[in-house]
């Protein structure tokens, strides 16, 4: 097999897996900000517990995002060596200050928030959880940096070397506020609090539904809850300023997201369909008239750019964007949905008895994950063939000193190694719910005197 | 030699920097961990893995960010380097994820068998990790065969040459050698006892192993030994190398254990200082065909960038150092087993 092939499907998995745990670092690591900063004014002993537990659970999330994020760093270089040589001045800067900026400021004080209960003051371990917390967020926002210049490259010219053609910056900031990287950076973190938020909400309901830690469940189902439904809400309001941009600076990619097969006519918003390219037809598919033009345009009648626009071999793979795109927007749909609804079950006080819609948060962890997942996919394959739109294609950009069967070799590795990983983490995380919040000396000890 | 202190230069140190934070902090660790079995018991074991427990994922961060400011200052150094060295790279990811496993998974079932295959999957993977870090460096003081289009021509078995793979191991025995010199801070009785005959007999081995590697590099490896023959100035460096490798023996040897590790450290900090200054302006020797080398100018990005990573670098790095400073001195002193321990 082909080194190209095989290397884009190791960027994929590795990448795909190791985007399984940052975004809840990220959402999680702002609910323990609130957590515990809820216990210092208060001293109630709920939240401290509270924070006690997900600082575990982070803890755990947090280790498993650094030992896939390694690979990340370095594959760059192994497997897309054309394509680093091209953009290292641009891109190897933001992924540079993200280590600098944010990777040790994280690291660092992780390790009073996991370690540090009995070696420093509440108000120090306090001060490292912000501090962690915004180190995760930092993180993401050069990441993102990164990636919307691979989108929506600016801040930049193109240099012949002795070594061939490069990107170099001319105007960083111009670089780093690319035109979508406000758009990206905001629809990133917002998915990653939904993340988080749904990530305490399902633990929270099945210590419900099982009857056990009510209190601690209740109160974590409540905060979980309200951050759920504002970050899902906010999503919508991201999302579809996201999409505007697209469809100024990426239209074939927008067009591949609804379908738009015509040189230059109104567009239509499909709810669902199955897209044919061959004949560009969408089958099965239920469509709103001119609504996509509208929603870019407010006007149903204005044209929009469609595939058609572009010459064939420029086209990403319709169906695929088209699938992952629509199922992300159902699946953010259903969590302002059930986020939503609780909200006003909890207002009447009925959310805690209501043991269906607990069933539904027990497994709503899923839905910001699916949905991050598939929001990249259409980000990344929506991008197809470019791996720097309209700079350099994703053909041309791997490594040609690396065979197929090297590549194949480290996919199997990674590949043991990632089940591994997630063995352990599923293991781990099990056994830590199984456990619960510890009580608090404290009770336990008036327990004994009275 | 004469040293331009243009932005080039000041890039090849701080990358230098930053790959020398690393091979300190994690030195250590993955020194701790190819000892881990030489402590018997399962409470000496936990305590060997404890003694790195809060710190050993923010020592990895400094490898990160090396490679990071490797790829920003010198993309082509990353390009050609990561992907001519592939297998041998990926197998130093491995070990380091599979590291990560072991320590994580180690003591979370009591079943003997268990904790007995993380054990020794954690000193496996420390050592196979200490040895690739080691050929890698031997190789770039060695040179490795570069194409014209700065692509590496190679394959993994050209990286195997006996010169590479003598500093391989040279640098397993220094980091067993500064591991067990942490461990001896970090422990107390019996286990500390053995931590120092550990030491000792490390020691000897990396004394004779820095002789035999010396005595290859003047021998064998030209391109690094020039300029310190051709600017005897330069010998101080090799002349305080040394005299540091002895203060570690004699700090230990009086009972001074905290001056033996912070001794090492300087070791470890000067014999990259004499690796640096012997490559420099050289990053990536191309062996046989040096037209073909790329150095500090042909591998760098542009002037420009190079000064914008400056300012973050300025801007950073103190930051790094205050709080990496202030997490070392919060879980200094002996390790003491609890609830949230591994």
């Amino acid at each position: 097999m082909d080194a190209l092939y095989l290397s884009r499907l190791q960027f994929a998995l590795t990448i795909a897996f190791h985007y399984l745990f940052p975004p809840i670092s990220i959402g999680l690591g702002l609910l323990l900000v609130f957590m515990e900063g809820m216990y210092l004014k208060t001293k109630n002993q709920l939240y401290h517990r509270m924070t006690r537990f997900w600082v575990k659970v982070f803890g755990l999330v947090f280790a498993l995002g650094v030992a896939s994020g390694i690979v990340m760093e370095f594959q760059f270089g192994t497997n897309w060596s054309t394509y680093s040589r091209f953009v290292g001045d641009v891109f190897g800067s933001a992924l540079a200050a993200e280590g600098i900026f944010a990777f040790f400021l994280e690291s660092g004080f992780l390790a009073v928030l996991l370690f540090g209960w009995n070696k420093v003051k509440p108000r120090t371990h306090f001060f490292s959880t912000i501090m962690v917390a915004f180190g995760a967020h930092f993180s993401a926002v050069w990441i993102v940096v990164a990636n919307s210049w691979q989108q929506t490259p600016a801040g930049y010219h193109i240099v012949e070397t002795a070594n061939g053609a490069r990107a170099e910056i001319v105007d960083f900031w111009a670089m780093l506020f690319n035109p979508s990287t406000v758009d990206r950076l905001s629809h990133t973190l917002m998915g990653a609090w939904q993340a988080g938020a749904f990530f305490v909400i399902s633990v929270s309901a099945w210590y419900l539904i099982k009857n056990k830690h009510v209190d601690f469940a209740k109160a974590g189902l409540k905060i979980a809850l309200i951050f759920a439904a504002a970050a899902s809400m906010l999503q919508l309001v991201t999302g579809h300023s996201s999409a505007v941009t697209v469809s100024e600076t990426q239209p074939a990619k927008l067009a591949a997201m609804e379908a738009h097969f015509d040189e230059m006519a109104p567009a239509d918003l499909y709810l669902f369909g199955w897209v044919n390219s061959d004949n560009q037809r969408v089958n099965f598919g239920v469509r709103i008239p001119g609504m996509l033009s509208f929603l870019v345009y407010g006007d149903s009648n204005k044209p929009l750019k469609g595939l058609n626009a572009f010459p064939e071999d420029e086209h990403p793979p319709v169906n695929v964007v088209f699938q992952a795109y629509h199922i992300m927007v159902a699946v953010g749909m259903f969590l302002i949905l059930i986020s939503w609804l609780g909200l006003v079950l909890l207002w009447k006080d009925k959310v805690y008895k209501t043991r269906w819609l607990l069933w539904v948060y027990v497994f709503s962890v899923l839905g910001p994950q699916i949905a991050n997942q598939l929001g990249w996919i259409t980000a990344e394959v929506g991008r197809q063939p470019w791996i720097v739109y309209g700079l350099l294609k994703t053909k041309d950009a791997y490594s040609p000193v690396v065979s197929g069967g090297q590549v194949l070799t480290s996919i199997i590795l990674f590949g043991f190694i990632y089940l591994l990983l997630f063995a352990l983490f599923v293991y781990l995380l099990n056994e830590k719910i199984k456990n619960g919040p510890e009580l608090e000396e404290k009770t336990i000890e008036e327990g004994h005197l009275a | 030699m004469s040293l331009v202190f243009d932005l080039n230069t000041i890039w090849f140190f701080l990358v230098g920097i930053l790959l020398t934070g690393y091979a300190i902090l994690d030195g250590f660790d993955l020194g701790i961990g190819a000892l881990h079995l030489f402590a018997e018991t399962d409470h000496d074991r936990r305590i060997m893995l404890n003694s790195i427990g809060p710190i050993w994922d923010g020592n990895e961060v400094w490898l990160v960010t090396g490679g990071g400011a490797l790829f920003a200052a010198f993309p082509e150094v990353y390009a050609t380097a990561f992907s001519g060295f592939y297998m041998a790279l990926m197998l130093l990811l491995f070990s380091l994820i599979f590291r990560a496993v072991a320590i994580d998974f180690r003591s979370k079932q009591s079943s003997k068998v268990w904790r007995k295959t993380w054990d020794i999957s954690f000193t496996i993977s420390s050592i196979v990790a200490s040895l690739l870090i080691g050929t890698a460096l031997g190789n770039v003081a060695w040179g490795v065969p570069l194409d014209a289009s700065h692509e590496y021509a190679g394959s993994f078995w050209t990286l195997l040459n006996p010169y590479s793979l003598l500093v391989g191991v040279l640098v397993v025995v220094l980091f067993m050698m500064h591991g067990a010199l942490y461990g001896i801070l970090k422990t107390e009785g019996d286990l500390q006892k053995k931590l120092g005959k550990l030491f000792r007999t490390n020691f000897v081995l990396f004394g004779i192993g820095y002789i035999v590697v010396t005595i290859a590099t003047l021998l064998f490896a030209d391109n690094i030994t020039e300029h310190y023959k051709s600017s005897p100035a330069l010998m101080v460096f090799p002349v305080i190398n040394v005299l540091l490798i002895v203060n570690v023996w004699w700090q230990h040897h009086r009972g001074k254990d905290l001056a033996a590790f912070l001794s090492s450290c300087f070791t470890i900090l000067l014999l990259m200082l004499i690796f640096g200054l012997g490559i420099y302006p050289d990053m990536l020797y191309s062996n046989p065909v040096a037209g073909n080398t790329l150095d500090i100018y042909n591998a760098a990005s542009s002037q420009k960038t190079l000064k914008i990573m400056l300012t973050i670098a300025l801007i950073g790095m103190p930051f790094v150092i205050m709080y990496t400073s202030t997490i070392f001195w919060i879980f200094r002193g002996k390790v003491k087993l609890d609830s949230s321990s591994y």
